[in-house]
């Protein structure tokens, strides 16, 4: 079977600023080598009411990555990953998981793939245990007790396996989805929203989970809006816009390039204003004149931090302590936002 | 071609086992409901009115309406089973498991109609036995009474099955069945021979299929029918034909389903 390979060259789909990211272009993984597992072509989606859900979507997810697709509601990312699993019919372009057309070698492709859905959509009268085994057997997979008990163990629902579905708490049935899409041993997972309106040490479980899964060599995509949880787990990063994808990076290479830094500078004594000489610096100062705050970021023409330190001292003004901030992915998604017309 | 390779059999088990734990979950609305209606039927039709009619066709009238009774339910519990194993994974939002398996749109279909037909042919059985309890019953053709309910049963699971997908609410669901198929049940000769309507109404009701599939079936059970056996057949396999070609149009167009 002829299996596309797509190799990682280094291509930096726009220049290192927070404007001119609306692009066609495919991004790649920077610095890695190996294969995409899923390759996405020129999809596009207009639904029947003529509302263009995708534009133009070009994308390779890289091999055992946890890529966070990023994006405010109704931007697109479902509906690609609706696309990339079978569930929603694309209007034009190619998709392959693993080499396999999702069309032509659907078989192939779906049996690599698992899903968990935004929703909590469970046959709420199946038990626990049936309604795994179902997902497995839909998949074409043997019976294998053995695995099921370990999936649902690992994910601390052995103790409700003969418990039917409507009796468990959003939290479990949360649980049950990822159950059900673990069920089929897949090599590729779509989290779509895993957390929303999930609490906090559910949230932080999901969390170990993935970088379990992750470890095990499966390929995680991760839809959400909410920057932390891209922040704390991903590899890479895409931001999704109105069905169009407008940045694919490194997360530390994105936070890296794009991500604001801060010095606070607290003074000694109050300033009454800034003075004339540090103009350049554009510093802001706190309204009770005991603050200096220095925004730069590693890309700007801006001078440093050194330059700075030395010009404050030649004007006499000296500080008592200062402090540094990064600004957090979720600055740099709305920023990036901000910027699409 | 090994069929094991070139199908997901495993999928089409999953499915089938699923729906029939489903009716042995609801065996109450499922079994025995069915039951008591025709029950019911037996008392007020075949006792009350039974006594004031002798024989039609030279067959008693409990036992005239037997063929009949089986075909009310086997049309109504298979179009309901099947349009309701569709439509309601659709209603919760299950249905993205189905459609994001590995599973070709032949062996859904296959699994979601086997289970609602054999649903169908166990009541349909099930009537049959309890009709026994109330008639002194004789099957002329068992072999073609057996082709008929499996061929009837398939049809109108099939149906169903369109029905489920087509349908956007529970009133959608209900509509078919309750305001087409059994009207078109109780006016297609479960009661009576058409041969005994005036000839304006008889050649009316040649018009309506059901007619076909309530004829063709007594023809298995007693020999007799209103209609040719031949265009009873012709007409069932006719409309398992038109089925077909729809679900097969609505998979390849994703008709309310990937759209």
């Amino acid at each position: 079977m002829a299996r596309t390979v797509r190799c990682g060259i280094d291509f930096r789909p726009c220049a290192p600023t927070f404007t001119g990211f609306r692009t066609t272009t495919r991004f790649r993984q920077p610095f890695s080598a190996m294969p995409s597992i899923i390759s996405i072509s020129g999809v596009t989606k207009t639904y029947a009411t003529g509302f263009q859900a995708l534009k133009e979507i070009n994308l390779d997810i890289q091999r055992g990555e946890i890529f966070a697709l990023l994006g405010p509601n109704g931007a697109g990312k479902t509906t690609l990953i609706s696309i990339v699993c079978g569930i929603v019919n694309r209007s034009s372009g190619t998709v392959t998981v693993d080499g396999n057309d999702i069309t032509k070698d659907y078989r192939a492709a779906r049996s690599l793939i698992g899903l968990v859905p935004q929703e909590l959509t469970i046959d709420a009268f199946e038990s626990v245990w049936a309604t795994v085994n179902f997902s497995r057997g839909l998949f074409g997979k043997p019976a294998n007790p053995a695995f099921v008990e370990k999936v649902l163990r690992d994910l601390s629902l052995w103790d409700k396996k003969d418990a039917k579905a409507i009796t468990l708490s959003g939290g479990m049935k949360r649980r049950l989805m990822i159950a059900k899409a673990l069920s089929h041993e897949p090599r590729v997972l779509f989290l779509d929203e895993p957390t929303a309106g999930v609490d906090v040490e559910l949230r932080q479980d999901m969390w170990e989970m993935v970088r379990r899964l992750r470890e095990d060599g499966v390929t995680i995509i991760l839809t959400t809006h909410y920057i932390e949880e891209a922040e704390a787990m991903a590899d890479r990063v895409g931001v999704i816009n109105r069905g169009e994808i407008i940045l694919v990076d490194d997360k530390a290479e994105l936070m890296r390039k794009l991500g604001r830094k801060r010095l606070l500078v607290e003074l000694r004594s109050p300033l009454a204003t800034v003075p004339e000489k540090l103009s350049r610096y554009a510093l802001e100062l706190s309204p009770d004149g005991q603050q200096l705050t220095y925004t730069y970021d590693n890309q700007s023409d801006r001078p440093g931090v050194a330059s700075l330190l030395r010009d404050l001292e030649a004007a006499g003004i000296h500080f008592r302590d200062m402090d540094t901030e990064n600004s957090s992915l979720e600055e740099i998604f709305v920023n990036l936002l901000r910027q699409e017309p | 071609m090994n069929l094991r390779a070139a199908m997901n059999l495993r999928a089409v088990w999953a499915i089938y086992r699923v729906e029939m734990a489903r009716a042995f979950r609801t065996v109450l609305q499922s079994i025995i409901s069915p039951v008591i209606s025709t029950s019911l039927y037996f008392v007020v039709f075949g006792s009350a009115i039974g006594s004031r009619i002798t024989e039609i066709d030279g067959i008693s009238y409990g036992a005239f309406i037997v063929p009949g009774l089986i075909m009310l339910s086997l049309l109504t519990q298979s179009i309901s089973n099947a349009s309701f194993a569709i439509y309601f994974p659709k209603f919760v939002g299950s249905i993205y498991e189905l459609l994001s398996a590995p599973v070709s749109y032949l062996e859904i279909v296959i699994a979601y109609v086997g289970g609602a037909a054999t649903k169908s042919i166990i009541l349909g059985l099930i009537i049959l036995a309890t009709a026994s309890l109330f008639v002194p019953l004789h099957i002329e053709h068992p072999v073609w009474m057996l082709a008929f309910l499996v061929l009837t049963a398939v049809t109108f699971s099939l149906f169903g099955f369109i029905i489920g997908i087509w349908a956007k609410s529970f009133e959608q669901l209900q509509l078919v069945p309750l305001l087409i198929i059994t009207p078109l049940t109780f006016l297609g000769g479960s009661f009576y021979s058409i041969n005994m309507l005036p000839d304006i109404w008889r050649t009316v009701t040649l018009f309506n299929p059901v007619v076909y599939l309530i004829s063709g079936f007594r023809w298995s059970f007693y020999g007799k029918s209103d209609v040719s056996v031949g265009i009873s057949l012709g007409m069932t396999v006719v409309f398992l034909l038109i089925c077909i070609a729809i679900v097969a149009w609505i998979f390849r167009t994703g008709y309310r389903l990937r759209n």
